[in-house]
């Protein structure tokens, strides 16, 4: 059990600066974050658009953004939890017990929702049949590409991680690729090469087709695929890998008895806090009267959230408000020589 | 403005004036729609406010932006008449416009 001052939920830019905040103050604090790596929607959705409203930054792009959010931290040790799901938070005392899907556990006073729209998860097939094979025959992502081996493997999808294991599978497996259309948004070198490998019959290709039905009792034995005009295919398989992108879901913050808005945390506007003491929602998870969904309102958002986790982390010491350009006291914290 | 109507999955329609330079999406999401979700809140990063053009409306209304179609391959059951409502300007010119909602966005 990890004993914090602060769990952060969501690495998103207002989880970084938040942590900053806190380090600032005095408090440790620990993220979770469900991808596999540091950014949220700005390193998974738009690292290369650039943004033109963060203050004092005419313009950056996703992923300077989040580069200069974690230079910002280099003076504090803040441990990262990432491909990490927060599933359980609670109740214990005066505290919260947090729990993860990969079995880490928190003990915290004080926990930071800044959790985006929710944790990305994988885009799935449609037809209900699919489920019984997923994790078995069809898979979102691929831990051990042995087992494709002299099988034969459909590819759905038309961006990189399609392409890519089309590519990669061709040299040993028999490989369909299915995409919903005739171009590809993958990088150009891949598309060239799965031109050719289509081509020298390496790789059978069908665009303009969807999956309609997955067929088998225990495996998976065949699918239907369907054509823009309504012609049906069925292809004999082993496996089928779907590659959608990520899509963004609430996931289990559903079931921690907080007030929802549609989407999003209600909080109040001096701590940010959720109807919970101790739970506090910042960034585009949050909403109140007049809420923003702009990064630079996540900065302010965090930044008061952080001085109310002092009360609740700190019972029984005084915070005390001051300025980096004059205390001595966060410049030492930061590192920097007088 | 224009009259733009929304059908749900489910086949409730709602029909509501929409003013001219807003999307299609934000004119959803500003009348209460149920069933446009707009996650990235217009900026073409999601494809939750995905919906399906009649096709007699489907070449009339502006074309497709670069990326749009990259974004609707992550959607829920695309079809090629599908498009993201963030994306269709509203104007005179689409006064009339009937798009069907998706049986879901995520």
């Amino acid at each position: 059990m990890i004993k914090t001052d602060v769990l952060i939920i969501g690495a998103g830019p207002s989880g970084l600066f938040c942590a900053h905040q806190l380090k600032l103050i005095g408090l440790n604090c620990e993220v979770v974050d469900n991808l596999d790596k540091i950014g949220g929607q700005c390193i998974e959705l738009y690292p290369d658009k650039p943004i033109y409203d963060i203050p004092a930054i005419p313009e950056c792009t996703g992923e300077e953004l989040t580069n200069n959010l974690i230079n910002q931290l280099k003076p504090f040790d803040i441990k990262f939890h990432l491909n990490e799901r927060v599933d359980e938070v609670k109740k214990s005392d005066d505290s919260w017990e947090v729990k993860t899907n990969k079995g880490t556990s928190f003990n915290t006073p004080n926990i930071i929702i800044a959790g985006g729209v929710g944790s990305f998860e994988p885009r799935k097939f449609s037809p209900k049949e699919c489920e019984k094979f997923e994790n078995k025959s069809l898979f979102y992502s691929i831990k051990n590409k042995s087992i494709f081996k002299g099988k034969t493997v459909s590819i759905f999808g038309g961006g990189d991680s399609a392409l890519d294991w089309a590519i990669e599978l061709s040299n040993n497996s028999n490989v369909n690729l299915i995409h919903r259309r005739d171009e590809f948004r993958g990088a150009q070198v891949s598309i060239d090469k799965i031109q050719e490998l289509t081509k020298n019959k390496k790789i059978n290709l069908f665009t303009k087709y969807q999956l309609k039905n997955a067929h088998g009792t225990e495996n998976l034995e065949s699918i239907d695929i369907i054509h823009d005009e309504g012609e049906k295919k069925n292809l004999k398989t082993d496996y089928v890998l779907g590659f959608f992108g990520l899509i963004m879901q609430l996931g289990p913050i559903v079931n921690w008895e907080l007030n929802l808005n549609k989407k999003t945390i209600e909080v109040d506007t001096e701590k940010f806090q959720t109807n919970q003491k101790g739970i506090y929602a910042i960034g585009d998870i949050c909403s109140y009267p007049g809420k923003l969904k702009l990064i630079l309102s996540g900065f302010h958002e965090g930044a008061l959230a952080a001085r109310a986790c002092f009360k609740l982390a700190r019972p029984n010491e005084k915070y005390r408000f001051e300025f980096t350009t004059t205390s001595t006291n966060l410049k030492k914290r930061l590192g920097v020589k007088e | 403005m224009a009259k733009i109507t929304y059908i749900e999955h489910n086949g409730k329609s709602h029909t509501v004036d929409v003013a001219n330079g807003l999307s299609v999406m934000e004119g959803a999401v500003q009348n209460n729609i149920p069933g446009i979700d707009a996650d990235c809140g217009g900026g073409m990063a999601c494809a939750t406010c995905h919906v399906y053009v009649k096709d007699e409306w489907f070449n009339k209304i502006p074309n497709k932006k670069e990326g749009e179609d990259d974004m609707l391959d992550q959607a829920y059951e695309p079809r090629k008449n599908s498009r993201l409502s963030c994306q269709i300007e509203v104007s005179d010119n689409i006064d009339g416009l009937e798009v069907n909602l998706p049986e879901k966005q995520v």
